[in-house]
């Protein structure tokens, strides 16, 4: 079983770095089992091939806009994911939805993906979270705990 | 009666650009350039440590992380005059150098590509024909029936099971598509290769960077990577021997199918020689530093005026007056106030948004509009090989030489360098430097190993702020071309800080004197056989390898992207 959890998002644009936010907090108090990567992929593109390469599992984690409240946690599975990816998810014309459709064109796309996220508040200049969106960071860790035990990955708590 | 013509998002590209062009009997005769986003990581930096400031730069774009980090940190060291260990700078270079063979091999293959290469023709191939073709031209291990044949197959059940994904944007059957359908099958076949291939040179960023896609090691004064030939924690004797296997698999991709495809689209596009130049003021930097103090580079740089080679004058070290006093940013035509202020020089620049309409003649973008010495200049791997070829680097002369020659005997007419002043030119300039930057990065590696035998294992000096002020440019010949930041430290703590980044020398809109930059000027007589698909815009733009995610920011993630294309 070969996992990634992927912090997606733009440390300088307030809750857009929600992610990215989420993947610090789980390195900083879990373990991972053997075979689940956590990787800050920040808002880069092609550069994450290699690691995203014959996944049976893909968890991102993002601010999703999807017009709902401030704070409301969004999760995206099954056919909701290709809209997902085919929306302009961050200010990158080139991400994740082009390694994505590379990954399908080499056959080596993840058998699973689900998607893990908040409404942001705030995508102003900032290198901070707004306090609502802040708050939620403790909640998505442990959806994300969740969705790897239920996949027989559970992380150890440190 | 001329047609407007408006493109926006221009896709495939890192960011938002859009780009405007006039219309009149099949040939472009106005253009403007637009950045949609506004950038305003400059004001995030005021008032913090500047030995931070290289991990908040890096996060700016998600293309060109590393090399925001390295202007950073340059930048400072230089407001300090600070010297970096050799050990640093051999390891700095090699990040340098296997991020650029990555960046512009993802944006030849997999960004660009496609507005050359026919992918649906390239189902009417003969897999045998194909695998002739290119055994004719390259001795590449890969160019064989039963991959020709496989990739075919492929790409068929890619394409019948509905499924686009990659290629959905594409102009198939345009008439303006010209290769071939065996060459567009070989593309097809190199597209994914140069997947597999371009791992290898992002391997080389994580192990020496620690860590990828935003590297963690460095550091102003120098690197954090702890050098032991015996630890198996740090950079081992082993990890250098397998980065040398990588360069090594990206040399023979590089020479034996990279320069080769573009000198062979070259080829069959011959007429794309004509258009493109825009402006041929060139601006280059040198880059790799040998020593501490950055006065000798293994890659010359400098500026050549009016496209003529004769005239080049080399810039020489990273503390020489003819780079640092030369450069000023306008924003008359740009989304920003500068009061009653002219241009600005970047230690000066400010961040004041300033937002009105889309006005022709009037302000329209988020980018502001640098000059050299008053005058607009082209950056990139055109101006970069230019400017090594004047200044007679030899590797530089040598693969331009075999690119041209493999153009002229495709093309059966004799092929210059003046041909490089274009759109298709910008391509072949960019494999061409693709080819000096890989046999750099094996030559960086005997340097770096060879200085470590010698015993020295320094790879950091501590940098020391004095009182008062201090100002500090770092330059970077970056993969899209000169990038430099500009830092003004008081008391040990940023005062001004200006980002001057690839595309805002090239994208940006009319500069004081109301001369269109780069892009603008390059659409100028462009044909456009189909307004309703301008594939001769999206040529000539995705020839400069556009990212404008730093060049500007963003505003909007809540719609949809859609692609419109205005026709008035």
């Amino acid at each position: 079983m070969k996992a990634v959890v992927l912090g997606v998002g733009n440390l300088i644009l307030a809750d857009e770095g929600v992610g990215v936010r989420v993947i610090e907090a789980l390195e900083r108090d879990y373990v991972m089992p053997p075979g689940v990567q956590v990787i800050d992929a920040g808002t880069s593109g092609m550069e994450m091939l290699d690691d995203m390469s014959h996944l049976d599992f893909l968890l991102v984690v993002d601010a999703i806009a999807a017009g709902k409240a401030p704070g409301e946690l969004v999760q995206l599975r099954g056919d909701a994911v290709p809209v997902f990816f085919r929306r302009n998810l961050s200010p990158h014309g080139i991400g994740l939805s082009d390694v994505l459709a590379s990954l399908e064109f080499l056959g080596a796309e993840p058998k699973e993906t689900v998607i893990l996220g908040v409404q942001p508040t705030s995508l102003d200049l900032s290198t901070e979270l707004t306090p609502t969106i802040a708050a939620r960071v403790p909640e998505l860790v442990a959806q994300v705990v969740d969705e790897l035990t239920q996949r027989g990955l559970a992380p150890t708590r440190k | 009666m001329s047609k407007r013509i408006t493109v926006d998002p221009i896709t495939r590209i890192e960011g938002h650009l859009r780009i405007d062009v006039d219309v009149d009997g099949g040939k472009v005769n106005k253009a403007w350039s637009s950045g949609q986003m506004w950038r305003g990581v400059e004001l995030i930096l005021q008032g913090r440590d500047p030995r931070d400031a290289w991990t908040i730069t890096q996060r700016i774009c998600g293309v060109c992380t590393t090399v925001h980090a390295i202007a950073s940190v340059r930048a400072v060291e230089n407001a300090l005059q600070l010297e970096v260990p050799l050990n640093a700078q051999y390891i700095r270079n090699l990040i340098i150098l296997a991020h650029c063979v990555h960046d512009h091999i993802v944006h030849f293959y997999h960004l660009s590509a496609l507005d050359w290469v026919d992918v649906t023709s390239a189902l009417k191939a003969d897999p045998d024909k194909t695998a002739v073709l290119a055994e004719s031209l390259s001795s590449w291990n890969r160019n064989g029936k039963h991959e020709m044949r496989a990739v075919k197959e492929r790409l068929a059940g890619f394409v019948n099971g509905g499924q686009l994904g990659i290629f959905t944007n594409g102009y198939w059957g345009h008439p303006a598509m010209k290769l071939p359908p065996e060459v567009n099958l070989l593309a097809v076949a190199h597209y994914l290769q140069a997947l597999e291939v371009q791992r290898k040179a992002n391997k080389i960023v994580s192990i020496l960077g620690s860590k990828t896609p935003h590297i963690q090691n460095l550091a102003v004064g120098g690197v954090a990577n702890p050098i032991a030939t015996d630890s198996q924690s740090v950079l081992t004797v082993e990890r250098l021997m397998a980065i040398k296997g990588w360069i090594d698999e990206l040399s023979d991709f590089v020479k034996n199918v990279y320069l080769i495809d573009v000198a062979a689209v070259g080829a069959f596009y011959a007429d794309w020689t004509k258009y493109g130049a825009g402006v041929t003021n060139y601006l280059s930097v040198p880059d790799l530093p040998l020593d501490t103090k950055g006065t000798q580079f293994a890659l010359p740089g400098g500026y050549i005026e009016g496209g003529d080679v004769s005239k080049f004058k080399p810039i020489t070290s990273f503390n020489d007056d003819f780079w640092g006093k030369g450069v000023e940013e306008s924003v008359k035509h740009s989304w920003y106030e500068y009061g009653d202020k002219k241009p600005l020089h970047p230690y000066q620049g400010e961040t004041k948004p300033n937002y009105t309409d889309f006005q022709d003649a009037g302000k329209y973008s988020w980018l502001k509009s640098p000059t050299f010495y008053g005058k607009p200049a082209q950056v990139g791997p055109l101006a970069h090989v230019l400017c090594m070829f004047a200044a007679g680097h030899e590797p530089t002369r040598k693969y331009a030489t075999a690119a041209l020659n493999t153009v002229s005997a495709l093309a059966k007419t004799k092929v210059g360098i003046e041909a490089l002043h274009s759109t298709i030119g910008r391509h072949a300039a960019r494999a061409v430097r693709c080819a000096v930057m890989v046999d750099q990065l094996a030559d960086q590696w005997g340097l770096l190993v060879n200085n470590i035998g010698k015993g020295d294992t320094k790879t950091f000096n501590q940098p020391v702020f004095p009182k008062g002020e201090s100002m500090g440019v770092g330059f970077h010949e970056a993969p899209r071309g000169v990038l430099s930041h500009w830092v003004v430290i008081d008391n040990g703590k940023i005062k001004n800080y200006q980002c001057v980044v690839p595309s805002t020398w090239n994208a940006c809109p009319k500069n004081e004197k109301d001369e269109m930059g780069p892009y603008e000027a390059s659409l100028i007589g462009n044909p456009i056989a189909d307004p309703e698909k301008p594939l001769e815009v999206l040529r000539t733009i995705h020839s400069f390898d556009p990212c404008i995610a730093c060049a500007v920011h963003l505003t909007d993630t809540e719609n949809e992207q859609n692609v419109s294309i205005k026709v008035v």
